[in-house]
C-alpha cells in the first residue's frame, strides 16, 4: 500500500484515530452484546468519512479506493463490526458515484449524503434466490404518476436497523426474468423495516445484519439506469471483494500482532530460553504475508483495468480474479488468526487478556460465508472451462 | 453466409441457452439474459459456440454484452473467423 496524495492522509490519519481511540475501546462490548458500534459510527460521521468516495464535485473528498481500503485496513484491525460497516457503506457509495451518469436526483442525493453523513445499508440478497445475487424475485412495480414499490423478502440486512438508507437489487418490472434487474435506492422515509428474527451470531456480531422484510415506496427516479450488469461486474462485485478483503486483513493483522507481544512479553521475562512458539509465529506470519500480498495486488489490479479499460472488468476473466481475492482472503485470514491463537495458547483463548484472539478468529470466519466459497468455486468451476488466461 | 451463421447460432442457442421462450420467437437483436439466459448458461452457450464455429473466444471477448444477442454473437464470431462480410468492405457504411 503505498503513501495516499496529502488531501488524503488527513482523512486516513483521522480515521486512523478514530479506529484507535474510538472503535477499539468499544469493541469487547460491541462483540459481548452483538450491538451496533454506534459510538465508532458517530465519530466516522463527525469526520466527515462517511462521503470520503463521493466525488469532490459533488462536495465529498473523492478518495481514492486505495484511501478507502486503507480505512478498511485500519478499522479491520480495532473492531470487525465497524470495518465492516464502514466498507458495505462505502461501496454502496462508489457504486452510485460510478454508475450515477449524470442523473440529477443521485448527484442531489450524493450532495446530501455528504451533508447529512447519511448511512446507506443493502438488501441485495433475498429468501428462494439461494444466495445468487444476480437473481431477484421482487419486483419494482409501477403504481402510477411515476411512482414505484416493492415488497421484498430479505434474508440479511446489514446495520438494516441503523441505517439511513437502503440500496435494494429487484426485477426491473413486474414481468421482468429473475436476472433482468434493476438497482434501487430508497430513503428512510420511503422504507419500511419489518425485522425478521434476531442477530445472535458467531461473530461479527456488531454488524447486526437481521432479516428484514422490506416494504418500499418510491419515485422512478431513484432507479440507477445504469444496465445492472455493468454495475454488478464493473463495482459491486469486485469493490466487495476489495474492501472486505481488507477488512479481513486488518483482522488477521491484529491477531498477528497480538501474539507477537505475546511472544516478546515472555521472552522478556526469561530472556534466552528456547521460546517454541516463536517459531509457529513465523509460519503465521509467513501466511499473513502471502494475504497481504495478494489484498494489496488485487486492488493494484482493480485500479490499472478501471483506469485503463473499464471494460475490461466485465470479463470473465476479470470475475475469476477477484472471486479468487475473495476465495484466498476468506481461507487465509481465520487461519492466520487460528495460527496466531496457537501461539498464545489459553492466554489467547480467554476473552479477558490483552491477548485474545477469539474474538478475531470468530469474526474471520464470517468471510466463507459472506457470499458461499463453494458458490463461488461452482462459479468459477464454469468459468475456468471458458477463460483463456489462467 | 450471415443468414446461415444466424441460423447456426440460433440452433446452437435452442440446445444450450436453456432460455424459457422459444429463440425463434426472439428477434436476432432481443437481450437474450433479459429473455432469461442465466450466466451459467451462458458458458455453455460459448463453449458449444467454439465447438460449433471451431473458434476460440479470447479473453478480452468474454464478456455478457458478446453474447447477449443473435446479431452480437454473429458479430463477434464474424470478426474472429475473418470471412465473414467485414462491414465496411462493402463501403455502405
Amino acid at each position: 500500500m503505498s503513501v495516499p496524495a496529502d488531501s488524503e492522509r488527513g482523512l486516513l490519519e483521522a480515521v486512523r484515530r478514530i479506529a484507535e481511540e474510538v472503535a477499539a475501546a468499544a469493541a469487547d462490548d460491541v462483540d459481548r452484546n452483538a450491538r451496533f458500534p454506534a459510538e465508532a459510527l458517530e465519530a466516522l460521521r463527525g469526520a466527515g468519512a462517511l462521503s470520503a468516495a463521493v466525488p469532490e464535485a459533488l462536495g465529498g473528498q473523492g478518495a481514492s479506493l486505495e484511501t478507502i481500503a486503507r480505512c478498511c485496513f485500519e478499522l479491520g484491525r480495532r473492531c470487525s463490526s465497524t470495518a465492516m460497516v464502514f466498507a458495505m457503506h462505502q461501496i454502496q457509495v462508489l457504486t452510485i458515484a460510478r454508475h450515477l451518469d449524470g442523473a440529477p436526483w443521485f448527484e442531489s442525493y450524493l450532495r446530501e449524503l455528504h451533508q447529512e453523513q447519511r448511512l446507506i445499508a443493502s438488501a441485495t440478497s433475498e429468501v428462494g434466490t439461494g444466495g445468487d445475487m444476480s437473481r431477484s424475485i421482487a419486483a419494482a412495480t409501477p403504481e402510477g404518476e411515476g411512482v414505484l414499490s416493492f415488497e421484498k423478502q430479505a434474508p440479511t440486512v446489514s446495520y438494516g436497523a441503523h441505517a439511513d438508507d437502503l440500496l435494494t437489487t429487484l426485477r426491473r418490472t413486474p414481468d421482468a426474468e429473475p436476472g433482468d434487474q434493476v438497482l434501487a435506492l430508497t430513503k428512510s422515509g420511503q422504507a419500511e423495516l419489518e425485522p425478521a428474527g434476531a442477530w445472535d451470531t458467531l461473530g461479527m456480531r456488531g454488524t447486526c445484519s437481521p432479516g428484514f422484510l422490506v416494504r418500499a415506496r418510491f419515485a422512478s427516479e431513484q432507479v440507477l439506469a445504469a444496465p445492472f450488469a455493468e454495475v454488478m461486474n464493473q463495482s459491486m462485485v469486485p469493490l466487495s471483494h476489495i474492501l472486505w478483503s481488507h477488512v479481513w486483513l486488518g483482522i488477521a493483522t491484529d491477531a498477528f500482532e497480538r501474539a507477537r507481544a505475546f511472544l516478546r512479553a515472555s521472552a522478556r521475562r526469561r530472556p534466552g530460553e528456547p521460546l517454541p512458539a516463536a517459531a509457529r509465529l513465523s509460519h503465521v506470519m509467513a501466511e499473513l504475508t502471502l494475504l497481504r500480498g495478494e489484498v494489496s495486488q488485487a486492488l493494484h489490479d482493480f485500479q490499472a483495468d478501471d483506469v485503463d479499460d473499464r471494460a475490461r472488468l466485465m470479463t470473465m476473466a476479470s470475475v475469476l480474479r477477484f472471486n479468487n481475492l475473495k476465495l484466498a482472503a476468506s481461507e487465509h485470514a481465520p487461519s492466520v488468526c487460528a495460527g496466531a491463537l496457537e501461539v498464545v495458547g489459553i492466554v489467547g483463548y480467554r476473552n479477558d487478556t490483552p491477548y485474545s484472539v477469539g474474538r478475531h478468529l470468530r469474526d474471520a470466519l464470517s468471510a466463507r460465508l459472506m457470499v458461499a466459497n463453494e458458490r463461488l468455486h461452482a462459479t468459477d468451476a464454469a468459468l475456468l472451462l471458458i477463460a483463456k488466461e489462467p | 453466409m450471415n443468414d446461415d451463421t444466424r441460423t447456426v447460432i440460433r440452433r446452437v442457442l435452442r440446445e444450450h441457452a436453456r432460455l424459457p421462450v422459444d429463440v425463434d420467437t426472439l428477434g436476432d437483436d432481443a437481450d437474450l439474459f433479459a429473455a432469461g439466459m442465466t450466466s451459467h448458461a451462458s458458458v455453455n452457450l460459448m463453449l458449444a459456440l467454439e465447438d460449433a464455429f471451431d473458434i476460440e473466444f479470447p479473453d478480452r471477448m468474454l464478456t455478457r454484452g458478446v453474447f447477449d444477442s443473435v446479431s452480437a454473437i454473429a458479430a463477434a464470431i464474424t470478426e474472429l473467423s475473418g470471412d465473414g462480410e467485414p462491414s465496411a468492405a462493402g463501403g455502405g457504411t
